[in-house]
Formats: C-alpha cells, sequence, structure tokens
C-alpha cells in the first residue's frame, strides 16, 4: 500500500518546486532577451508579460498570413476616426504633396519624407489581414515603404530599442519593438488595392503591422521617433493604449 | 468497482479542490469579459472576414457598444473592451496553466484513469440507462455517489476537460494574429478567423450550459454537503 499523505506531500512538492523554478527560469530569461512589455506593471502585468514574452519567442521567423487577390475584401471597412483638423483639410486641398514624414532620434542621419519620396524608395505589396480588437476583420492589398529600408536609409543607431511613431491626431501615437519595426511585412503603407491609400482608411500614410491587431497601424502618420526607452513617451506605457486600458502588444 | 467506500475518506483530493475553484473563478472571468468583447460587435460571420459591409451569418440582438455596428437600438453602450480584454487573455493563462497542472498530475495520481475514465461496469447499457432514468427523473443519487462519479458526470466531464476546453483555447489563439504568423494551421484547419470566432462563441454556450447543468445538479444532489466536499474535501461536516 501507498502512503497517500506521504504521496500527496512529495507531488505538491514536486508541483510547487517545478512551478516555482518555472517561473524563475521564465524571469531570467525574460530579463535577457527583453521579453517584458513597457505596460508590464498593473493588475494584469502579468498576463501581458507572458503573451509578448511567449509571442516574441514563437513568432521570431514568422510572417502574417497572406492571402489570394480573390479574398480581398470589397469594400473594406473603414473604422471611425476623430475629425480632420484644419491643418489636414489644408494639406488635403494640397494633394497631400505637402505632408511630411519626420523621421529622428537615435538615427545617425534624422531626415524628412514625402510621400512621393516614399514612392521613389523599393515598395512592398501584402496582401493580409486587418483584424480589430472589437472582432471584425477585412483584406486588403496594402503598399509601402518597408519600415526597415527607411530606418536602414536614416541609419539606426545599435542602442535604439523601440520606434515611437506618431499620427496628425492629437494623442493618437504608438510604438514598436524591433522585432516588428525590422519585420519585413512592416510598411509605410501609401497604397491600398492597386489605388492611393484612402483618407478614411489612414491615407496618406499609415504605418501597417500585420501580426498586430488593427490599433497598432496608426493611421496619418506624421513622424517616427528611434528610442532606447519610452519612459519619456505620455505615460511611459509604450503607446496611448495602454493609458486607455488596451494593451501595448496587440499581437494577442 | 468503488475504490473509496470509507465515508471518512476525502471524496476529492486537494489537487482537485484547488484547481476547480482556480478554474470557477477563471471560467467566470472569462465568460464575464467574452460577453463585455463581443458587446462592441455582436454579429457573427463564416470565412476569413467579417464586418459591417458584409452579411453576418447571425446577429446576437443586443445593442452594441460601437456606434459604427448598427444594431437598431437608438443608443451605445459603454465601451469596456479595455479591462475586458486584458482580464481575458491573463484569466486563459490561468486556465491553461491549471489545466496542464490538473492533467500532469491527474495522470501521475491516476485520477483521471481512476475517477474520470468510465468503469468497466459502466459500459453495461442497463447501468448507463439506469443512471440516466434516474437524472431525467430528477432523483436524488444514492449513497455511493457521494463518493464515486457516475457514468454521465465522468462522460461529461471528460468531454468537457478533453474536448471543449481545449477547442475554446485552440479557437481563441485562432483569433490571435501573432500566434497564426507561427502556426497558420490553427486558423487554417478551422476555415478561417471569423469561423475561429464564430466556433468560440457556440463551444462558449456549450460550456455556459454544462456549468447551468452542474450547478444545478450539485443543488439537486444536496448543496451545502457538494460544496463542502469540493472545499474541505469530505461531505460530512467534521
Amino acid at each position: 500500500m501507498s502512503n497517500p499523505s506521504r504521496r500527496k506531500l512529495i507531488t505538491s512538492g514536486l508541483a510547487a518546486t517545478a512551478g516555482f523554478g518555472g517561473l524563475a527560469a521564465a524571469a531570467r530569461l525574460a530579463a535577457r532577451n527583453g521579453l517584458i512589455p513597457p505596460d508590464s506593471g498593473g493588475l494584469y502585468g502579468p498576463g501581458e508579460t507572458l503573451t509578448y514574452g511567449a509571442q516574441r519567442l514563437l513568432t521570431a521567423h514568422s510572417h502574417a498570413r497572406e492571402f489570394p487577390k480573390s479574398l480581398i475584401s470589397k469594400p473594406p471597412f473603414a473604422n471611425e476616426t476623430a475629425p480632420p483638423t484644419d491643418e489636414f483639410k489644408r494639406l488635403r486641398a494640397g494633394g497631400f504633396r505637402d505632408w511630411k514624414l519626420t523621421v529622428d532620434g537615435m538615427v545617425a542621419h534624422p531626415a524628412t519624407f514625402s510621400v512621393s519620396d516614399l514612392k521613389s524608395f523599393p515598395r512592398s505589396s501584402q496582401i493580409t489581414s486587418l483584424g480589430c480588437e472589437e472582432g471584425w476583420s477585412y483584406i486588403a492589398e496594402w503598399t509601402g515603404t518597408p519600415l526597415s529600408h527607411i530606418l536602414s536609409a536614416t541609419g539606426i543607431l545599435p542602442g535604439a530599442r523601440y520606434l515611437v511613431y506618431f499620427s496628425i491626431e492629437k494623442d493618437w501615437w504608438d510604438s514598436l519593438d524591433m522585432a516588428d519595426a525590422l519585420h519585413p511585412q512592416t510598411l509605410l503603407a501609401y497604397g491600398m488595392n492597386d489605388a492611393d491609400l484612402p483618407v478614411p482608411l489612414g491615407g496618406p500614410l499609415r504605418m501597417r503591422v500585420p501580426r498586430q491587431l488593427g490599433y497598432k497601424s496608426v493611421k496619418y502618420l506624421t513622424r517616427i521617433t528611434a528610442t532606447d526607452s519610452l519612459k519619456r513617451f505620455g505615460k511611459g506605457l509604450g503607446s496611448s493604449s495602454p493609458e486607455g486600458g488596451y494593451s501595448w502588444y496587440a499581437g494577442i | 468497482m468503488l475504490p473509496q467506500m470509507n465515508s471518512d475518506a476525502p471524496r476529492h483530493s486537494a489537487l482537485v479542490r484547488v484547481t476547480h475553484w482556480v478554474t470557477a473563478i477563471s471560467v467566470f472571468a472569462l465568460l464575464l469579459s467574452g460577453i463585455e468583447i463581443l458587446i462592441s460587435h455582436p454579429r457573427f460571420y463564416w470565412g476569413e472576414t467579417g464586418n459591417v459591409m458584409m452579411r453576418p451569418l447571425f446577429v446576437i440582438p443586443i445593442p452594441a457598444s460601437r456606434a459604427t455596428v448598427h444594431t437598431g437600438y437608438g443608443f451605445v453602450m459603454p465601451d469596456q473592451n479595455g479591462w475586458s480584454r486584458s482580464l481575458h487573455f491573463q484569466t486563459a493563462w490561468v486556465l491553461v496553466l491549471t489545466g496542464l497542472l490538473y492533467c500532469a498530475a491527474g495522470l501521475l495520481t491516476g485520477h483521471i484513469r481512476t475517477n474520470l475514465l468510465p468503469a468497466a461496469a459502466d459500459w453495461q447499457w442497463r447501468n448507463f440507462l439506469r443512471i440516466l432514468s434516474q437524472h431525467l427523473r430528477l432523483q436524488r443519487p444514492d449513497e455511493a455517489e457521494a463518493h464515486s462519479y457516475n457514468v454521465l458526470q465522468r462522460l461529461a466531464y471528460l468531454v468537457i476537460i478533453f474536448a471543449a476546453v481545449p477547442m475554446l483555447i485552440w479557437t481563441g489563439l485562432a483569433m490571435s494574429p501573432a500566434f497564426v504568423s507561427a502556426v497558420p494551421a490553427a486558423v487554417t484547419l478551422l476555415g478561417g478567423q471569423q469561423t475561429a470566432r464564430t466556433l468560440h462563441f457556440f463551444l462558449t454556450l456549450l460550456l455556459t450550459g454544462f456549468v447551468a447543468v452542474h450547478i444545478a445538479m450539485v443543488i439537486l444532489a444536496g448543496f451545502r454537503s457538494r460544496i463542502r466536499a469540493m472545499i474541505t474535501g469530505t461531505p460530512k461536516q467534521p
């Protein structure tokens, strides 16, 4: 006969040791590899950290699914955006010829690009799905300049860990870690379905991050800043999303 | 046939009791946050894509928390998605880790083999029908069942633990753009992201139905003694 209380003790002991050992090992690994998201504090920090850390390891070499042209949604659904500012209206009246994207921060050669400058760079197209945190989704063909091209053109410094990017709309900004910033599918998108990117869908220029939810694909992009720390931006949580209760990392 | 007829022996091991209540709280939190997330888009689709420009498979007739979804109601519900999503995914981690602990320990201790897999006698048609008719007539279970699960319980628990919950986790992961970038088969096997979302909803209905019947059965069998058994391990007062 086995001794139930002894067996129980050994089982619980093993489980507890495995649990704590696993946690300690995971924490060491996460610290060493930068697997902790900027919004890792607070009530939901453990969940954010587990998801971000696990998916960074899982998606190190992954590509967002691409679809055949026949699956492109017609027409795509354009989510609501704030009413355009006077500045936006002025730029739109000029056919967005004066739209400027500034790249600064931890880059060797800060620069400003117009949309036609971007169109003169190598272009990349992808037919991917944009999924909203609300549950809806659509598929479109996106065309733009790979963000990695702009980063190498401006000479991103080795110490840079995040790219912070801003919309022309006030208080609309977000950031990416270098894994997504340098990912070949991450685009500065100016075209959609063989035409210029329509204004309701972010035209003339939006970020496109197909491995994350739609809200990381910020519309009306005007500025990108490379940084080694997110502490100086907003409340230091990496984007305006966590300030509204949403995750910084939106790979889910 | 019954391993523990001794009425002093615990009905539930400490592991079962702890994982039961962690799971119960998790399921409640997942259901609550899931309903909040659902309210932002109470429309369901089949295939890869779905949005308000497309014909839905079906619609839940409730007001939405987004003005972009026209529900026919004249008002928009408050947006609760921020904390709901954070709670949903954090709780999903708790449920998955608890489930792994339960399964690992359940295999190691023989809990799954002894208490969940139907015993040889359970497969006898007469026995099965007796338990079934007892349930349909809402009869209180006999004394032996205070110490062992009957065949209907065993089958229900097996289906929920090893089919419904894994499918819920799978369909949930199939909605993650990052996860499916690494494991595309997770969503292509199901037939698309919106199909995964719709199946996730149906599985939630199944799980909710199970919870409702489970609680009804606990009440029928003797609420106080069964709750006491799941907290202290023994149905009898000390």
